[in-house]
């Protein structure tokens, strides 16, 4: 059965807290979920206390801040800083989004962070991904075309098949969409999850891509595509404002149509 | 400190990922759940509508009612509608709740035994009391 509650050795106790400075004046206070692998304890919740008048605007500015000056075991993916990496996606309050876009004052009091939901956790705030990556790798998310391309030049596309790729080229694969769906949470070791089957439509809708069909057969699985029942947690998820629920309901449609 | 973790999957992620392949099935599933919906929404309109009208009614004014052949035929279809969607909609719940092989199979051949008997019951009791 579905596993509603943490297992023991996985509930998350209360940690220290770090006071900020005598005579700050704007106080920001942020619970983050903390766990090492390395002392054999549970998780717990530490609070940082930071003088928002010191720190840049967004969430993921607070936590270098925090790493920087208060805490440096504090362990968080991070790169770009400007939400094209996909590296510093979390949950902050109660939300999937990326830490560099999440502006602190949009946040209502303490602003709770702690790794994307449902997935095993490395250390802190990093997820191992590796099987959602592998899950990406299995729905080929490159061009198969037994038309060779042109000698002199790439293959072509009007500008209408073109326009049929905005809205999912723009996919930076975070899996804030995919660790929001219950149903990946339930079912994530069979079910490819908003992400990529995202991914698998952007490449089912290229004009230039020769195997549709071949596409659609591995994805028609009562798992792989049906576990799918547009909850539309992965649309409401997306920082980068893209719609992976109407992307499954497209390749769904697809099959469908090619039955008739 | 921990001793040695025990680690009982050592498959490689891609493999696992890819799994048993995928069974090309689920889509008329999918489809008929979504056909019998649309089907249930002027089916279920029409029987409240009915009952209603028919609230305070004699007992052969309600009879004669469910003989004629539209009525019978729209309640028949009003009651395998329904069936069928039950039964696609639960198997769908248990797959997703259930993840042992044996109790997903049984709950499920359970689920689908106990909707087909009441759908029988229903459909013999609508068509003793119309032809």
């Amino acid at each position: 059965m579905v596993a509603f509650n943490l297992p023991l050795n996985s509930r998350v106790g209360q940690g220290k807290t770090y006071k900020a400075p005598a005579g700050t004046k704007r106080v920001g206070e942020f619970k983050i979920y903390r766990w090492s692998p390395d002392d054999g304890k549970n998780p717990r919740t530490d609070t940082y206390e930071v003088d928002l008048d010191a720190c840049g605007p967004m969430v993921l500015d607070a936590l270098i801040k925090i790493k920087n000056e208060i805490d440096p075991s504090l362990t968080f993916r991070r790169s770009c800083r400007e939400g094209i990496c996909g590296s510093c996606a979390m949950n902050i309050d109660g939300g999937n989004t990326l830490a560099c876009l999440k502006p602190i004052e949009d946040v209502k009091g303490a602003v709770k962070i702690s790794p994307l939901p449902h997935m095993p956790v490395v250390k802190d705030l990093i997820p191992d991904l590796s099987q959602a990556y592998a899950q990406y790798r299995s729905v080929k998310p490159w061009m198969q075309a037994d038309t060779p391309a042109p000698p002199d030049g790439e293959r072509r596309q009007s500008k209408e098949e073109r326009a049929k790729l905005d809205g999912m080229w723009e996919c930076i694969l975070c899996f804030c969409c995919s660790t929001s769906c219950p149903s990946y949470w339930w079912n994530g070791d069979r079910y490819l999850g908003p992400a990529v089957l995202l991914a698998a439509y952007r490449w089912i809708a290229d004009s230039r891509d020769e195997a549709t069909g071949q596409r659609l057969d591995e994805l028609e699985d009562p798992f792989k595509l049906y576990r799918c029942h547009t909850i539309m947690n992965c649309t409401d998820s997306c920082p980068k404002g893209l719609n992976p629920a109407k992307a499954i309901g497209a390749i769904k449609q697809l099959i469908v149509e090619r039955q008739g | 400190m921990l001793g040695t973790p025990h680690i009982d999957i050592l498959r490689s992620p891609l493999g696992r990922a890819r799994g048993l392949g995928s069974a090309r099935a689920g889509s008329h599933h999918w489809w008929v759940q979504r056909l019998t919906a649309v089907a249930l929404v002027p089916l279920t309109i029409w029987f409240i509508f009915s009952v209603i009208h028919l609230s305070g009614a004699t007992h052969q004014v309600v009879i004669d009612w469910l003989s004629t052949p539209l009525t019978l035929g729209l309640m028949v279809a009003l009651i395998i509608a329904t069936f069928h969607h039950l039964q696609l909609g639960l198997q769908v719940v248990i797959e997703d709740y259930v993840h042992q092989e044996a109790a997903k199979t049984g709950a499920v051949l359970l689920m689908k035994a106990a909707c087909v008997m009441l759908a029988l019951v229903c459909l013999v009791s609508v068509l003793k009391i119309g032809l």
